[in-house]
C-alpha cells in the first residue's frame, strides 16, 4: 500500500502534470473557460488514462519494443472513440463544448508520456496508481485554472446548471478577457510562476 | 472563391492556430527560441498538414462514408497521419537531402503535435468542402508559422531580460503569449 499512495501521491504536487511538468497544454487552455468543460476533460482523461495504463501495464512482457508507439497509440485512440461515442450519447452539450478537444486527447502528451515512461515498465497495480494520481494533478490544475476564468470573466460560479453565487459588480460587468484566449494565457502563466516560486523558496 | 478566401484568412489570422485555437502549443513553448528553427518546423508543420488534410478528406468521403464507419475516425485519422509522416520523412531522406536537413528532428515530432490532428478535425466538423480542405491547412501554416516566428523573435532577446526568478522560462512566455493573442484578438472583426 505504501508503495501505491507515494505512487498516487507525487502526481498531485511534485510532479503536477500541467503546472510543473508543462504538458498537455492545449486540451488545458482550450477547454477552461468553464468548470463543467474542466470536469468533463477529467473525466475523458481518467477513464482514457486509466484504461490505457491498465492494458499497457498488462501487456508489458509481450509488446515488441520497436512496435511498441504504434500499439500504444491504437490502444489510446481506441478508448478515445468509447468515450467520444459514450459523450456523444449521454453528454450531448459537454460534446459539442468539448468540441475537437475530445478526439484530441489521443494526442495528449500526458497520456503517451505515461504510457511511454511508466506503465511499458511498471506492474498493473502501481500504473493504475500512477495513473490516477497524474488524473487528480490534471484536474486539481483544470478546476484552479477554469474557476478563476469563469469567476472573473462571468462574475458567477455556476456548475452544471446550480448556481453558487453571483459577485456583486463582476456579475454585472464581466471582464470578459478572462473567458477569451489572452485570459488563459495569462492565469496558467502566473499559476505556474506560483508553483514555481514555492519551489525557488525552498531551495533557497 | 469568396468562402475560400474566407477560410484561407479565418485560419491563419482570425481563428490564429495557435493563440485562438490553442493547437500546437509544445512546439511554441519548447521549439520557438531560435528564428531559423522556428521556421523549419513551421514549414513542416505546414506540409504534413497540407498532405494530412487532404489524405483524411479523401478517406472520410470514400473510405468512412460510404462503409458506414465514421464512428472510427479518431483511430484512422491517428495512424494515417502517423503513417503519412513516416513515408514523407523516408520519401525527403531519399530525394532531397538539404530539405531532411533542414526539418531535422521536427518530422517525426510531428505525429505526436495536435495541430496536425487537430486541423483534420476542423475540416471534419466544419464540413469544409476538398478544396476548403486544401486551402484550410494553407492557411493554418501561414499563421503557425507566423506565431512561431515572432515567438522566437521575442524569446531570443528574453533570454538576456531580467525577469523575476520564478518567471523564468516558461510563465514569462505565457505572459508574451498573452500579448500576442490580445494583438490578435484585434483580427477578430475582418470578416
Amino acid at each position: 500500500m505504501g508503495k501505491f499512495g507515494k505512487e498516487f501521491a507525487k502526481g498531485l504536487i511534485i510532479s503536477n502534470p500541467v503546472l510543473v511538468l508543462a504538458l498537455g497544454l492545449c486540451p488545458t487552455l482550450a477547454i477552461t473557460t468553464s468548470i463543467d468543460n474542466a470536469l468533463g476533460m477529467t473525466l475523458v482523461v481518467l477513464v482514457v488514462l486509466v484504461g490505457s495504463s491498465t492494458i499497457i501495464a498488462a501487456i508489458r512482457n509481450f509488446v515488441p519494443s520497436i512496435m511498441r508507439i504504434p500499439i500504444f497509440i491504437v490502444i489510446i485512440a481506441s478508448l478515445v472513440t468509447v468515450m467520444d461515442l459514450i459523450f456523444q450519447a449521454n453528454f450531448p452539450d459537454l460534446h459539442v463544448s468539448l468540441g475537437i478537444f475530445l478526439p484530441l486527447v489521443v494526442v495528449n502528451c500526458i497520456i503517451l508520456a505515461r504510457a511511454e515512461v511508466f506503465a511499458s515498465k511498471n506492474p498493473i497495480l502501481h500504473s493504475i496508481a500512477d495513473a490516477l494520481g497524474i488524473t487528480v494533478g490534471f484536474m486539481l490544475a483544470l478546476l484552479m485554472i477554469s474557476s478563476i476564468r469563469q469567476i472573473l470573466g462571468t462574475g458567477s460560479l455556476s456548475v452544471f446548471g446550480f448556481d453558487f453565487f453571483t459577485l456583486p459588480v463582476l456579475g454585472k460587468y464581466p471582464i470578459a478577457m478572462f473567458i477569451l484566449p489572452p485570459g488563459a494565457f495569462l492565469i496558467i502563466g502566473l499559476l505556474m510562476a506560483l508553483f514555481r516560486w514555492r519551489g525557488v523558496m525552498k531551495s533557497e | 472563391m469568396n468562402e475560400l478566401i474566407a477560410i484561407f484568412i479565418g485560419m491563419a489570422l482570425i481563428n490564429n492556430i495557435i493563440l485562438v485555437q490553442f493547437l500546437g502549443l509544445c512546439p511554441f513553448f519548447g521549439v520557438s527560441k531560435k528564428l531559423g528553427s522556428a521556421v523549419s518546423m513551421g514549414m513542416a508543420v505546414t506540409f504534413v498538414m497540407s498532405i494530412a488534410s487532404v489524405t483524411t478528406w479523401l478517406i472520410n468521403h470514400y473510405i468512412l462514408i460510404p462503409f458506414d464507419i465514421e464512428y472510427m475516425y479518431i483511430v484512422i485519422f491517428i495512424l494515417v497521419i502517423a503513417t503519412l509522416v513516416q513515408i514523407i520523412e523516408m520519401f525527403i531522406k531519399r530525394t532531397n537531402l538539404a530539405l531532411y536537413n533542414a526539418f531535422g528532428i521536427y518530422l517525426p515530432l510531428i505525429t505526436t503535435n495536435c495541430a496536425v490532428l487537430g486541423i483534420t478535425l476542423i475540416i471534419l466538423y466544419q464540413e469544409y468542402s476538398f478544396l476548403g480542405s486544401v486551402v484550410a491547412p494553407l492557411g493554418g501554416g501561414l499563421g503557425f508559422t507566423l506565431v512561431l516566428a515572432m515567438m522566437s523573435g521575442i524569446r531570443e532577446r528574453l533570454e538576456l531580460a531580467n525577469a523575476p526568478k520564478a518567471m523564468k522560462g516558461l510563465p514569462i512566455a505565457f505572459i508574451i503569449a498573452v500579448l500576442l493573442a490580445l494583438a490578435f484578438s484585434g483580427f477578430g472583426g475582418m470578416i
